[in-house]
């Protein structure tokens, strides 16, 4: 199951459109840590509305992600974990971290274009 | 606890990808038994995090889902089953943050708080059995 990665801008967008299994979240990473450095992208949304569970190995892995890419000078916003998924989350005992989330996709863009209005 | 089979689906856990497959089934059992579908989702997490602890610890075995019932009220009995390592202390394993393969160490205590029931069998070379039984609420 590969996640499409698209550019908007200096934004780029993955969809994960199904659950994913351990090695889909790690080829997603490996794919998102990549392009961000050829793609010289600011942000970074990750769009995970048809996420079914986001178990302690999903969360870990956005997590580490997240990190990896603030290192490489970019941004990232998770999108659209839904209500279920947080509130199983927060019962599993995970957090997010310092990771940015937003309601939806929409959202997640309007953040980063507020963000980088402020900065540039 | 009184609680009958009614029908049993058996998940065979050898890769990550089954770990997929063994919590879409637990939701979809769960949701023809009426679950919320914030339970479903749940019960779903659980059966994730105990599947992956068999791929990660044992390598292979198998999730069992059973429906179950409580007088009328139903539920989902998953059975988590591996012949591989078992697990030697029970107790620390049960701990938050506990891990002995580099994990956040929250699967087990995790799982344990997403359902109503949890039981936990191992031994040491033998391997190790989770059944954890939630009640639609």
């Amino acid at each position: 199951m590969e996640v499409p990665i698209l550019k908007q801008g200096d934004i780029l967008i993955a969809t994960v459109q199904a659950a994913l299994a351990d090695s889909d979240l790690l080829q997603l990473r490996r794919a998102l840590v990549e392009r961000v450095v050829k793609a010289r992208a600011r942000g970074i949304i990750i769009d995970l509305t048809a996420m079914d569970v986001m178990d302690s190995f999903a969360s870990r892995t956005m997590r580490e992600m997240a990190q990896m890419i603030r290192l490489r000078g970019a941004e990232t916003v998770i999108a659209g974990i839904q209500p279920d998924v947080a509130f199983a989350m927060v019962q599993l005992g995970l957090s997010m971290g310092g990771v940015t989330t937003a309601l939806d996709l929409e959202e997640g863009l309007a953040y980063l274009h507020r963000k980088f209005t402020k900065t540039s | 606890m009184a609680a009958e089979v009614e029908n049993e689906i058996s998940v065979p856990i050898n890769s990550d990808q089954d770990v997929v497959v063994a919590r879409h089934k637990g939701r979809g059992l769960a949701t023809e038994l009426g679950f919320s579908a914030s339970d479903s989702t749940l019960l779903a997490t659980a059966i994730s995090e105990l599947a992956r602890n068999i791929v990660s610890y044992a390598g292979r075995g198998e999730i069992v889902l059973r429906a179950s019932h409580n007088s009328d009220r139903p539920g989902v009995t998953v059975v988590a089953r591996d012949t591989g390592p078992g697990i030697a202390s029970i107790e620390q394993a049960l701990r938050d943050g506990y891990s002995t393969s580099g994990s956040l160490g929250l699967g087990l205590p995790g799982a344990r708080r997403l359902v109503d029931e949890f039981e936990i069998v191992s031994k040491v070379g033998q391997g190790t059995t989770v059944t954890v039984r939630k009640w639609k609420g």
